[in-house]
């Protein structure tokens, strides 16, 4: 999809070292705590970014193609 | 179980109008005598509107039910004449605390300025609140509670709404030109017409306990999450009046609702959480479940208007059930009085609608945001809600995403038809549309408050500054509308020390800031203390058109009125203008 908001070029200024902690950040852990994990780093990160705009359009690019091709990949509409 | 107090029982009446041989009419009749239609009893006879108020019941609410009455609230029983024995009796609190698991997350205070008359809240049973609303109803004149009567059938006529009533001695028929309905989430009226009230339905049920016990918790609300007490669900905690205790136990969706009130369930319940030797007595025991849902329009025939829970209904996270309903009937009798009295065209009514299905949809989206963070649907969103419990203990920012419920305050009615739009540059909170914020002031050299001179009718208020008296233009304006029979009650808020008997005195400088006031601002409030309008200055003419509009009328300059034509009600006080 297109993006207005969000930034679709690479930032990480050291993608394989990033990727690796990711990986890294999950070691030891249970499907219930890496479950954990991720909706903490998510929220973290979002408060990081801070602008709805961004997040609302990372979301919709996040569901992009998860389920499967024909599906609407937009997010419901907000009230 | 112990009753604390015995209900009051209002003895069945037989009427006059049950023998006539026509069908009584009256102007208004409201259904249900509950602090919905209680308020809207007591509005309408203040406003010299007669009215008759039918309850199928004998006595108030069989439990607590409804605790948390709001400051706007409470706002709003002082206008009625009875908020002080409401603050007197209840239980006041400002501050929230959350926690998750054994650790306090953080905590919340509801009124975080000082200058206000009324707290954020108190807690107090809904059977005090509705004894204290019979009384008040029973010391005026113009309403009238007929207790056992039932409406068995409604028929909406073109120049009158037809009822049938039931009563012990067999049934009658009345007319009305207006009828409000405020009989609960079930309305049997709603049921009657054929309306429907439609949304969602959360698949969750809670506990309530109220239990009589002496216990030294602070008179603050107490919300856990998934405590050491009542594993993997929620509890909270709230003091009420004469040491009744409100504890609501999220129970799950697979709990029996019928095994679950057995008091062998419940005590071993308040037992893990008030500890072993706790000594407590249940007084109500309650299983509910909620939805978040409303009707499609409050005012779905043109003479009939349905307010409260009959209209809307939420989840009781965040205190927005009551409280929303007694602002519908705020927001709604006036206007009818309005046209009624034939001040005001019958447009006026259509912004009922306009202005309360918004804030229905205020208050359906916070509770269904609370109750999805209270109850999370699946294990991805109870992670995030755990997540978010979990930064928060040490993280500022997340603990403004813990959502235990966010307590009612009052709609900003931004989008109304009523408001004129600013024309002039203001800051500040007071917006065409909002409730109108309250400050201490001083009248006569004694401590009074500004939202005691405000609402019932139109008011003009008409900031003075720290210089005595007013510009000269400013003052042939007020004349012109007063020598034009506008019906506005004046109020004049000054900075300075002694300016005589009438001005109110902004000693602290609250008002003037809380309004973004200096001398010359001017507001048209309406008789529910919202703000119509607002200018720099005062014009004539914006003043007539701005009045116009909020009476639903064509905003255009009217000619003026003759003196004394459609004054609002007998009640006006009178107010004199400082001389300048």
């Amino acid at each position: 999809m297109e993006t207005q908001h969000l930034d679709i070029e690479l930032r990480l200024d050291r993608p394989d070292d990033f990727y690796e902690a990711l990986v890294d950040m999950h070691r030891g852990l249970d499907e219930a705590q890496s479950r954990l994990v991720n909706a903490k780093l998510i929220l973290l990160l979002s408060n990081q970014v801070g602008d709805l705009a961004v997040l609302r359009e990372a979301m919709a690019v996040a569901r992009e193609d998860v389920l499967g091709p024909d599906s609407e990949t937009e997010l419901p509409p907000q009230p | 179980m112990v009753q604390a107090r015995e209900n009051p029982v209002y003895p069945y009446r037989r009427s006059p109008d049950q023998d006539g041989e026509q069908p009584a009419h009256h102007p208004v009749i409201v259904v249900g005598a509950g602090p919905i239609g209680l308020s809207a009893a007591i509005d309408l006879a203040l406003h010299d509107v007669d009215n008759v108020l039918l309850d199928e019941d004998d006595t108030v609410s069989i439990g607590s039910r409804a605790i948390c009455f709001a400051k706007r609230t409470l706002e709003i029983f002082d206008r009625l004449g009875c908020g002080q024995r409401m603050v007197d009796k209840g239980v006041t609190w400002n501050l929230g605390r959350v926690f998750f698991r054994e650790n306090e997350v953080y905590r919340f205070d509801l009124l975080p300025e000082a200058g206000h008359q009324r707290p954020a809240f108190i807690n107090l049973q809904q059977y005090f609140v509705e004894e204290y609303l019979v009384d008040r109803a029973r010391a005026l004149e113009g309403t009238e509670v007929r207790w056992k009567n039932r409406v068995t059938a409604v028929e909406p006529g073109e120049s009158a709404v037809h009822l049938t009533v039931e009563t012990p001695d067999g049934p009658y028929a009345m007319t009305c030109d207006y009828l409000i309905v405020a009989d609960g989430a079930r309305s049997p009226v709603r049921h009657m017409l054929g309306f429907k009230s439609e949304g969602q339905v959360f698949q969750d049920r809670f506990l309530i306990a109220d239990v009589v016990m002496k216990a030294d918790f602070p008179p603050e609300r107490w919300f856990w999450f998934d405590p050491p007490f009542h594993e993997g669900q929620s509890t909270l905690l709230h003091r009420q009046s004469e040491n009744v205790w409100r504890i609501d136990f999220q129970l799950g969706w697979d709990a029996d609702p019928e095994e679950e009130k057995r008091p062998e369930r419940v005590i071993p319940r308040i037992r893990a959480m008030l500890g072993e030797d706790a000594e407590f007595e249940l007084e109500w025991v309650s299983v509910y479940t909620f939805q978040c849902r409303r009707m499609e329009s409050f005012r779905p025939l043109p003479r009939v208007f349905f307010a409260g829970d009959a209209a809307h209904q939420v989840s009781p996270f965040g205190a927005r059930g009551a409280n929303s309903g007694i602002q519908d009937t705020d927001n709604l009798v006036w206007k009818l009085a309005a046209v009624l009295g034939g001040r005001a065209p019958e447009s006026l009514l259509a912004s009922y609608d306009a202005e309360r299905i918004p804030a229905a949809d205020e208050n359906i989206l916070n509770s269904t945001r609370s109750t999805d963070f209270i109850s999370p649907k699946g294990e991805v969103s109870r992670s995030f809600r755990d997540a978010t419990l979990m930064l928060a203990e040490r993280y500022p920012f997340a603990r403004r995403l813990v959502n235990s419920g966010r307590l009612s305050v009052p709609s900003v009615l931004s989008g109304s038809p009523l408001n004129t739009p600013d024309r002039d540059p203001f800051g500040g909170r007071m917006v065409p549309g909002a409730p109108c914020a309250d400050a201490p002031v001083r009248l006569a050299g004694g401590p009074d408050w500004l939202l005691n001179h405000l609402g019932g009718e139109f008011t003009g208020v008409y900031f003075l500054g720290a210089e005595p008296g007013m510009p000269k233009a400013d003052g042939e304006a007020l004349d012109a509308l007063e020598r034009g029979g506008i019906p506005i009650r004046w109020v004049f808020v000054g900075q300075g020390g002694d300016e005589g008997g009438q001005v109110l005195v902004d000693a602290e400088g609250l008002a003037h800031e809380r309004y973004d006031a200096r001398a010359g601002t001017f507001y048209l409030i309406r008789p529910d203390q919202h703000v119509a309008a607002r200018w720099r200055g005062v014009e004539r003419d914006a003043v007539v058109e701005a009045l116009t509009r909020a009476t639903g009328g064509v905003a255009v300059a009217s000619t003026p009125r003759r003196a004394g034509d459609g004054n609002a009600t007998s009640r006006h006080r009178a107010a004199s203008r400082p001389a300048g």
